[in-house]
């Protein structure tokens, strides 16, 4: 039974993996989720999340395969709210050294690099966000509590640093988060990290319902 | 910054959780949703569902519980138990796995560690490594054992240890056979080793019979995380008093 006020979000599903935590999480915070490469759906619904997971190439590459990639576009640029998760989040920045003969979405202009030398790589582990942009609503309520988790072998770097919404220490300073307009974008996995990843998903809930509304 | 991450272990079969767990106000020990979110809510940083069921008719069972647990609890999970081949991987990843723990088939057959690793990536494939040191010569290292420490197999622990991280293994689960059941602590000397031979994580396991053993498994052993089944399951410590433990010690840990 869907809520009528539950906002209907996309997850894009091109063939990658497993979405069910992700769509459960959505679900837990107010969203009639759907796992979907619906073209009309993705039109229609109040909000878009773009997971990835794997190498850059092969995400894009799923992705083209899908007939997703302007749809995911077209998302961006209506303006709804938009989140990108791990290498869906990679996926919007311009390319990546993973494969540097792939082209990403160009969403976020830059480039994703590989996490510079010294600590184990990939990172797999908990990792707590220094939080630059605190009135973020996708982050707000989060205080010391913001403990999340990664895994990944490289990380964005954009063209313009005031994008960046969150950052980790590991060996080095790493972005974790960026915004860009109505995109949210995560290197960490919000479905995997209990209360605090929950709340954030809970927040991109909201986001969509206020985003309906006002249209 | 570097966490060390703490992984309890639960033992399933027919999609049961059979070591038996003695939280008091448990309505059903054996469910392992229930559990699972009793580990995260104590502060767990993962889990590892081994599934010891030997008949393939309840595996179907196992694939459900996966599923249950995938949409109920949102920590990371790994799987392990049984996966012989890249469809048995497939098979616990799209329920809901987050990584899936191969042990006897990868011995047997190396090249299943690179098939699943090459469809889901390196991050997903977990390789356990059960270890028995040689008693013969103490310099001889340890040797690979299969089947829950019942069969040698001549192989040398190190040099498994970097092949299946060669043939695309993102973390190791290593075991050592002497220790398990003992509470006398990790095998340190067998942890350092293997953490200084290869460059993925390295989870400690088999022997922790209190709390700072999982300190000394970081602190001495170098391990990258700490797995441990008993003194979880049967109420004597709860993970977020390990957590503190380890934090006291100078560790960094996520805080329950």
């Amino acid at each position: 039974m869907t809520d009528e006020r539950a906002p209907l979000i996309a997850v894009l599903d091109y063939g990658i993996g497993n979405l069910h935590s992700a769509q459960k999480a959505l679900e837990k915070g107010g969203a009639d989720a759907r796992l979907t490469r619906d073209t009309g759906l993705i039109a229609d619904a109040a909000g878009v999340v773009l997971p990835g997971v794997g190498a850059f190439g092969a995400c894009m590459d799923a992705l083209r395969s899908a007939g997703l990639e302007e749809p995911a576009c077209d998302a961006v640029a209506s303006g709804r709210p938009f989140l990108g998760i791990c290498v869906g989040m990679q996926m919007l920045f311009t390319a990546s050294h993973e494969n540097p003969a792939v082209a990403g979405l160009d969403v976020i202009p830059g480039i994703v690099t590989w996490i510079p030398p010294g600590p184990k790589i990939p990172q797999m582990q908990w990792n707590r966000l220094d939080i630059m942009m605190p009135d973020d609503p996708m982050l707000k309520g989060l205080g010391d509590d913001a403990w999340l988790y990664f895994v990944h072998s490289l990380h964005g770097v954009p063209n313009d640093p005031s994008v960046v919404a969150a950052t980790i220490e590991y060996g080095t300073t790493l972005n974790a988060a960026f915004r860009l307009d109505n995109v949210f974008a995560a290197q960490f996995h919000p479905e995997k990290s209990s209360r605090p990843g929950l709340a954030i998903l809970a927040n991109f809930v909201q986001n969509c319902t206020g985003a309906r509304e006002s249209r | 910054m570097k966490t060390a991450r703490v992984i309890p272990c639960l033992d399933v079969t027919a999609g049961r959780v059979v070591k038996g767990t003695n939280f008091v106000d448990l309505r059903d020990a054996g469910d392992p949703v229930e559990l699972a979110a009793r580990y995260d809510l104590e502060g767990a940083d993962e889990l590892v569902f081994l599934d010891i069921t030997a008949s393939s008719d309840n595996r179907q069972t196992t694939v459900e519980m996966v599923r249950s647990v995938a949409e109920q609890v949102y920590i990371p999970f790994t799987v392990g138990g049984g996966i012989r081949t890249l469809e048995d991987a497939r098979t616990m990843l799209q329920a809901g796995a987050d990584k899936v723990s191969v042990n006897t088939a990868a011995v047997e057959r190396p090249q299943l560690i690179s098939e699943i690793s090459a469809v889901f990536g390196n991050q997903c494939v977990v390789c356990a490594v059960d270890a028995k040191r040689r008693t013969d010569n103490l310099e001889d290292g340890w040797e690979v054992y299969l089947h829950g420490g019942r069969t040698p197999t001549g192989i040398d622990v190190v040099e498994w240890a970097t092949r299946a991280v060669e043939s695309g293994a993102g973390e190791l689960l290593l075991t050592s056979m002497d220790r398990d059941g003992t509470r006398e602590g990790f095998d340190i000397e067998l942890t350092q080793t293997i953490a200084n031979a290869v460059n993925v994580p390295v989870i400690a396991s088999g022997g922790v019979g209190t709390l700072n053993h999982l300190a000394d498994g970081v602190q001495r052993g170098g391990a990258d995380a700490v797995l441990a089944a008993s003194i979880f399951h049967f109420g004597e410590f709860t993970v977020a008093e390990a957590k503190t433990v380890m934090a006291d010690a100078g560790i960094a840990v996520r805080p329950a």
